[in-house]
């Protein structure tokens, strides 16, 4: 479904919100495990994760958190994080009332 | 890179390859006819990258040009209008003409 | 007249925003510490972003405007042209496409949201979202419509797709009336929209 040239769609809307912080340092995150020196995982294995999020997931999500989606998705697969750790420091994070 | 088939200028076809995983060809250029405008150099495959293999060796990648009419039925615009993408070789094939 | 109740419809609820962000922390902490990454490079790269704007696009723009030979190398090769200018355009080939009194280009990533970040920044949230991904390959003219862009049928409107690792930048045309101005005036009108085509350049700026 990402590959949507020539699909109907409706006016584009000019949205021109600035990124917040929390979507720049997705950004930023992205760059990083990308670039040489951390080389996690590169852009076509970026983007095949991207397209393989279930149709609902995609829809329910915007774009940032869809990449941060896909960067929780990669590490997993790549053993360098596992679910249960992120999880567990999400709950950590809550309890601390860090909001 | 491996030797480029295609020159500037030949008439080529987008094959409609079974590609189940990744792929950056997108459906509305598939059995379309186009024309070379030039090779863009040679890059490791996508498809084979996005799974953890480096792609190797690279392929050449060209960027194609499409009349917009041949793409969209009653497409609306003159019939200049074009479209150019990039498109690897091994999506490409010889046309004749139509 | 029935009143309709209309709900504002966030983008997303205080409560799914502070979820994402708890987790955004949560996958950086651990990064940081597995010493994958460090809050210092992540800072940095931040940092690196914010330098980039369209600003650097318009100072190539306004170059090649006033200068054939540099506009030659440029669209030769524009990654060695930017670095002339001390901008730097690594790991993706860019492409500048040059806009002339019959032709304008019009760019597009319809696959995900390809843009040249190195010239132009973070690409705007219409440019990424599926109505420009859909529509600009098909109906271009009335994609530039909505940009207040209207072109007639005897220029030729081409649309570039971004499918490979090729990232485009539109030089668009020099527009009358900008005889003899300083290269930083006429970078002063190039916008962002210019470069990426859903506009052209004007010598007032509205």
């Amino acid at each position: 479904m990402h590959d949507m040239g020539g699909l109907p769609a409706g006016p584009v809307e000019k949205d021109e919100h600035d990124p917040s912080l929390a979507e720049r340092r997705v950004d930023a995150l992205m760059s990083l495990l990308m670039s040489p020196a951390v080389a996690a995982f590169n852009v076509d294995e970026m983007r095949r994760t991207i397209e393989s999020l279930p149709r609902e997931v995609y829809e329910r999500h915007d774009y940032y958190e869809r990449w941060l989606l896909t960067i929780e998705s990669l590490l997993v697969e790549k053993g360098l994080l596992t679910r249960a750790e992120i999880e567990a420091r999400i709950a950590a994070l809550e309890a601390d009332g860090h909001d | 890179m491996t030797e480029r088939r295609f020159a500037d200028g030949t008439l080529v076809r987008v094959r409609d390859l079974p590609v189940k995983g990744h792929m950056r060809t997108p459906s509305y250029v598939r059995g379309r006819q186009g024309r070379i405008e030039s090779c863009q150099g040679g890059f490791p495959n996508p498809e084979e990258r996005a799974y953890g293999s480096d792609g190797l060796p690279p392929r050449p990648l060209y960027h194609v040009r499409f009349q917009q009419r041949d793409l969209w039925p009653g497409y609306a615009g003159p019939a200049a209008d074009s479209l150019s993408l990039d498109l690897f070789e091994h999506w490409l094939e010889p046309a004749h003409g139509a | 007249m029935a009143h309709d109740h209309e709900h504002p419809h966030p983008a997303r609820s205080d409560h799914g925003s502070h979820a994402w962000e708890r987790r955004e922390a949560a996958i950086r902490s651990l990064l940081i510490e597995k010493g994958l990454l460090t809050a210092d490079a992540i800072r940095a790269k931040i940092e690196e972003w914010e330098q980039k704007t369209p600003a650097l696009g318009a100072r190539i723009v306004a170059r090649a405007w006033s200068d054939p030979a540099f506009e030659a190398r440029l669209l030769s090769d524009a990654n060695a042209a930017a670095a002339e200018l001390g901008i730097e355009a690594r790991g993706v080939k860019i492409v500048a496409l040059k806009n002339t009194p019959r032709l304008h280009h019009l760019v597009v990533c319809t696959l995900c949201s390809c843009y040249p970040r190195a010239l132009l920044g973070l690409p705007p949230a219409w440019y990424k979202a599926p109505a420009y991904r859909s529509r600009a390959v098909s109906e271009p003219r009335a994609v530039l419509a909505e940009f207040g862009t209207r072109l007639p049928p005897e220029i030729e409107v081409k649309v570039v797709d971004s499918t490979a690792d090729c990232r485009y930048l539109v030089l668009p045309l020099r527009p009358a009336g900008t005889e003899g101005w300083s290269e930083e005036r006429l970078a002063a009108i190039v916008g962002r929209d210019s470069m990426i085509g859903v506009a052209q350049a004007q010598a007032a700026r509205a």
